[in-house]
């Protein structure tokens, strides 16, 4: 059974004196146990967004949202916050961009990592360092005892996103949510922990969603990948594909303007004109209208439709690009 | 693409980015004090706050032409029913009825806005002059100087500031008006003192002023056209609350028997200090009506103060 | 660490020097100086001479100085000019008053006002949270004095729930030990004193806590509010932590910090409050004492040791809620 099924997920914020935002538009994806989804997107493409609606983490107020997130089959929408808070922790676990402001600071990272185990797996507190030792060793710090007292200033990032991983995978989720886990990071870090999470996801049979402005984390990780756009999904595709053949212009764009080392010289570098900041007022038509080579009439007058593709995906483009083009 | 796509594509695309463009002047300049003030305009707290202080400052103006009688006059109408036990209270032409003495409370207390504005507005100009000034010194120039005058707050600071005026009246040999003023004022000034300090301070490592030097622009140039500006903010949003505190202090002072013995001038301080308790059982109007006035006065410089410091931190920019 | 606190203990032993300094020469250069207070302005220019001799004012004030810390050192304040006793003796029946009284407002100011804080910040933008700002504007802007008036009219002459004034019903046999009266009469077990000492109490220190229960109120509302935006709290929910542990846990643990700065900074209100709430309950403690030196003479030898004594004490809770900084919070703590 699809472990995570998210169907016409939409979150709008009023603040009051301003008019009302839609920051996620109807957006549908599943994950399947075991398998890695890439999100991707810009800042302001409702990425993070999306996963908060998912682990129920919005403001109680200031916000709506709509459509169905199930997870094994349960709506998590629908649950009461406590019957949530079960879940959280426990059968989802998330991880989030800044490691130094997502820890605690006044309390030991043992305590951290145990109370995860405390407060879901009925564990008093012995066991639970104890077990929050191995758990520390499993994602590689080194010297996890003395780990145990110390303060999350005292460590480096990279160890304190390990640890956040560990207090992630402590009581072993079926779903992993990481929302930018390595932005923060130096890159030489950044492939450790990329690394670090593909083990473990593989070696226990975790779910992920990737979530991500980065392709090449998404093309060394993800098995399907879903791009969005102004709040909106506008390609989804198995991952070989995605980078073989990208349909949507905005993906096209994205592929083309990384860098090549073996671009030949003096050609420049591809970018997508505009910014996203281009496209947030505009009601009517396609999001990406504005910024796009490719567009006709028809995206000007709506918002194209989501359908599903021959290869398995879904495209949401009126004149995508055809499929002979290579990159 | 076809020809019409492109034409319809280029007058849509231009009237949206001239709706773009108009947005984002609609939105202000990127000036911190255009930018504050347009915040302090949407808080309600702030604008509570200035219209209290408005009010307050054409109270005091317009006193003469609102108050029905002389302040400082005696009218048989009161006097007559007047003892140590009874104080008439409101009738005809004397809308508040009278003081122990037999004046118009209600001209008294219209006046006292203007000896309040006054002990309030002279102590805090003072505080700041020399704070300010302790401060920027101190800051501009750093070593022994800023010690020698961080140890001199020090010893301010080390009583907190009521005592602190209370020391210094008590060290004057006759309280007057302008006891009360100065030691309120010196209590104001180490608070001043800090902020230029800290001001100075963090903006010598600043960028602009970096550059600044690195043009070559004289020192004395650069604290006083370039620092010194920036610091301006903080110190308006002080001096209202530094105000506030001023007007509570000197009623403070009238209380406890150490604030101004010319008990003809009616500062609201005074009012409620002296006449106010004495004849609190007989008539505590003569309590209730001053301090209602000097809570209102001091919650709205607060209110203000308060709107100003939240409007410009940059925290709250968007 | 030690280095730090070394440092912040030679720093307050000077500026406190330095303040005596400054208080010592300004006394004894006044016209309406010691002299005067002892002699009455009246005096004949030859008993004047006599008695600066007498008391060494001739002497350079280097000189004088000296002697001045030396008998600070040896605790000889002097005596009090208007009763004559020593003024260690007419402290120290008043300090414990004054102790008394700020303990129990502190304790209500604390007590009342972090909850208060973060429920208001809980349930920020609701009732709840209005209230309580605007009832803290309106607290900060209030002259205690005339609080104290309005309540002393409103509960002791109206309605009389608590006695106008004083610490205990005179003629009530009280024995006391430490001069804390509501701890004496628990210590002897004279239950009565205590519990009539503690129905004095109330209404001076709801009157004296008002202002830092205003203050406290509003930096724990907004240091709570700060902390829930952190990204910790998030990690905490993301956990699914229950709703308990995160509160004790991980909001106020943090919130809690710059709130104890405040506490220290609210001594220097509750000492200056003192002043003003003892002279509307005639409490008799430090701030009594203080009013009746200035009026009708000046008493400098007590002026002098309170004002001394009060310094002394802002200095060191200031001192120590700094160093207890360095306690609770790692970052400052662990290198």
């Amino acid at each position: 059974m699809t472990l995570l099924d998210v169907r016409d997920l939409s979150v709008v914020f009023n603040r009051r004196g301003e008019k009302p935002f839609t920051a996620v538009d109807n957006v549908s994806f599943t994950v399947e146990p075991g398998q890695t989804v890439g999100l991707v997107g810009e800042s302001g493409s409702g990425k993070s967004v999306t996963s908060l609606a998912i682990m129920g983490l919005l403001p109680k107020r200031g916000n709506k949202v709509g459509g169905e997130v199930l997870f094994d089959g349960t709506d998590l929408l629908k649950l009461r916050s406590e019957d949530m808070r079960d879940r959280r922790g426990r059968e989802i676990g998330m991880i989030f961009q800044d490691p130094l402001s997502s820890l605690n600071p006044v309390i030991p990272i043992g305590l951290q990592v145990a109370e995860v185990l405390e407060r879901h797996q009925g564990r008093d507190r012995r066991t639970a360092l104890r077990e929050a030792r191995d758990l520390l060793d499993a994602v590689g710090i080194p010297d996890p005892s003395r780990r145990l007292k110390e303060y999350p200033h005292q460590i480096s990032g990279g160890m304190r996103q390990r640890a956040l991983i560990a207090i992630a995978l402590a009581c072993k989720p079926r779903l992993l949510i990481a929302d930018e886990p390595t932005t923060a990071l130096d890159v030489t870090i950044q492939a450790q922990i990329l690394t670090l999470l593909k083990e473990l996801v593989d070696q226990s049979g975790t779910a992920l969603i990737m979530i991500t402005h980065d392709l090449g984390v998404v093309a060394g990780l993800c098995d399907t990948v879903n791009v969005l756009y102004g709040g909106k999904v506008v390609e989804t595709a198995p991952r070989h594909d995605l980078f073989a053949e990208p349909r949507h212009p905005y993906t096209h764009g994205l592929l083309s303007s990384v860098p090549r080392l073996d671009s030949p010289r003096g050609e420049r570098l591809h970018a997508i004109r505009g910014s996203v900041s281009d496209n947030i007022p505009w009601s009517e038509g396609c999001a990406f209208a504005p910024r796009c080579d490719r567009v006709v009439d028809a995206c000007l007058e709506g918002t194209p439709p989501l359908e599903p593709t021959a290869r398995n995906g879904r495209l949401r483009c009126n004149n995508p690009v055809p499929v002979e083009v290579a990159v | 693409m076809s020809e019409s796509g492109v034409g319809i594509l280029a007058d849509k695309k231009k009237a949206r980015l001239e709706e773009l463009a108009q947005a984002s002047v609609e939105a202000g300049g990127v000036s911190l004090f255009r930018d504050a003030l347009r915040r302090i305009r949407r808080n309600p707290v702030g604008i509570v706050g200035a219209v209290i202080v408005g009010l307050f400052l054409l109270v005091a103006i317009l006193a003469p032409l609102i108050a029905p009688h002389d302040p400082y006059q005696t009218f048989p109408a009161l006097t007559k029913n007047l003892s140590v036990d009874h104080i008439p209270g409101a009738q005809d032409g004397f809308p508040l009825g009278s003081d122990p003495l037999g004046r118009d409370f209600a001209s008294r207390l219209l006046y006292g806005a203007r000896q309040t504005l006054f002990v309030g507005v002279v102590a805090t100009l003072i505080g700041l002059g020399i704070g300010v000034l302790l401060g920027a010194v101190a800051g501009a120039f750093g070593g022994w100087v800023d010690v020698v005058l961080m140890r001199l707050t020090d010893v301010m600071l080390a009583l907190p500031g009521l005592l602190l005026a209370i020391t210094l009246v008590a060290l004057a040999s006759k309280s007057s008006q302008w006891t009360v003023i100065l030691a309120v004022a010196i209590v104001a000034v180490p608070i001043f003192a800090r902020l230029l300090r800290g001001s100075m301070l963090a903006q010598r490592e600043s960028d602009h002023v970096l550059a600044a030097r690195a043009l070559g622009v004289k020192e004395s140039a650069i604290v006083l056209r370039h620092m010194l500006p920036n610091a301006l903010t903080p110190v308006i949003v002080q001096a209202t609350l530094t105000f506030s505190v001023s007007i509570l202090e000197a009623a403070a002072l009238s209380f406890l028997g150490l604030g101004d013995p010319d008990l003809n001038r009616p500062e609201w301080g005074a009012l409620l200090g002296i006449d106010g308790q004495r004849y609190f059982e007989v008539r505590p109007e003569l309590a209730y009506y001053p301090a209602i006035a000097i809570i209102i006065v001091a919650l709205g410089f607060t209110l203000l103060g308060e709107a100003m410091r939240e409007a410009i931190d940059p925290k709250n920019r968007r | 660490m030690l280095r730090v606190i070394v440092r912040r203990l030679l720093q307050m032993a000077v500026t406190l020097i330095a303040l005596s300094a400054l208080i010592f020469i300004w006394l004894r250069n006044l016209p309406g100086g010691p002299i005067d207070a002892l002699l009455g302005e009246r005096a004949t220019p030859e008993r004047r001479a006599l008695l600066t001799k007498a008391l060494g004012y001739d002497q350079p004030i280097l000189v004088q100085y000296g002697k001045f810390m030396q008998r600070l050192v040896t605790g000889d304040f002097g005596n009090s000019i208007r009763t004559g006793e020593p003024v260690t003796a007419v402290i120290g029946r008043a300090f414990p008053a004054t102790v008394e009284l700020a303990v129990a407002a502190l304790i209500i100011a604390v007590g009342l006002g972090i909850p208060l804080g973060y429920l208001a910040a809980r349930h920020r933008g609701r009732i709840l949270d209005n209230l309580s700002i605007t009832a803290t504007l309106v607290g900060i802007s209030i002259p205690i004095f005339f609080l104290g008036y309005l309540l002393k009219d409103v509960f002791t002459q109206g309605i009389h729930w608590f006695p106008p004034s004083g610490r205990i019903t005179t003629g009530l046999d009280n024995t006391e030990v430490t001069g804390f009266f509501v701890l004496d009469g628990l210590l002897t077990r004279e239950f009565d004193a205590s519990a009539d000492a503690l129905w004095h109490l109330i209404l001076p220190a709801v009157t004296l806590a008002t202002i830092p229960l205003a203050v406290i109120v509003r930096i724990t509302r907004a240091s709570v509010l700060d902390v829930l935006n952190e990204d910790y709290v998030r990690t905490a929910e993301a956990k699914g932590l229950r709703h308990r542990i995160i509160r004790g846990r991980h909001v106020l643990r943090n919130a809690l910090l710059p709130v104890v700065t405040t506490i220290g900074l609210q001594t220097g209100s509750l000492l200056a409050g003192a002043v003003l709430t003892e002279k509307v309950y005639n409490w008799g403690g430090l701030g009594t004492l203080i009013t009746d030196s200035i009026s009708g003479g000046r008493d400098y030898p007590v002026l002098q040791a309170v004002i001394l004594l009060a310094a002394l004490v802002f200095v060191v809770v200031n001192l120590l809620v700094d160093l207890s900084y360095a306690i609770i919070d790692p970052r400052v703590r662990v290198r």
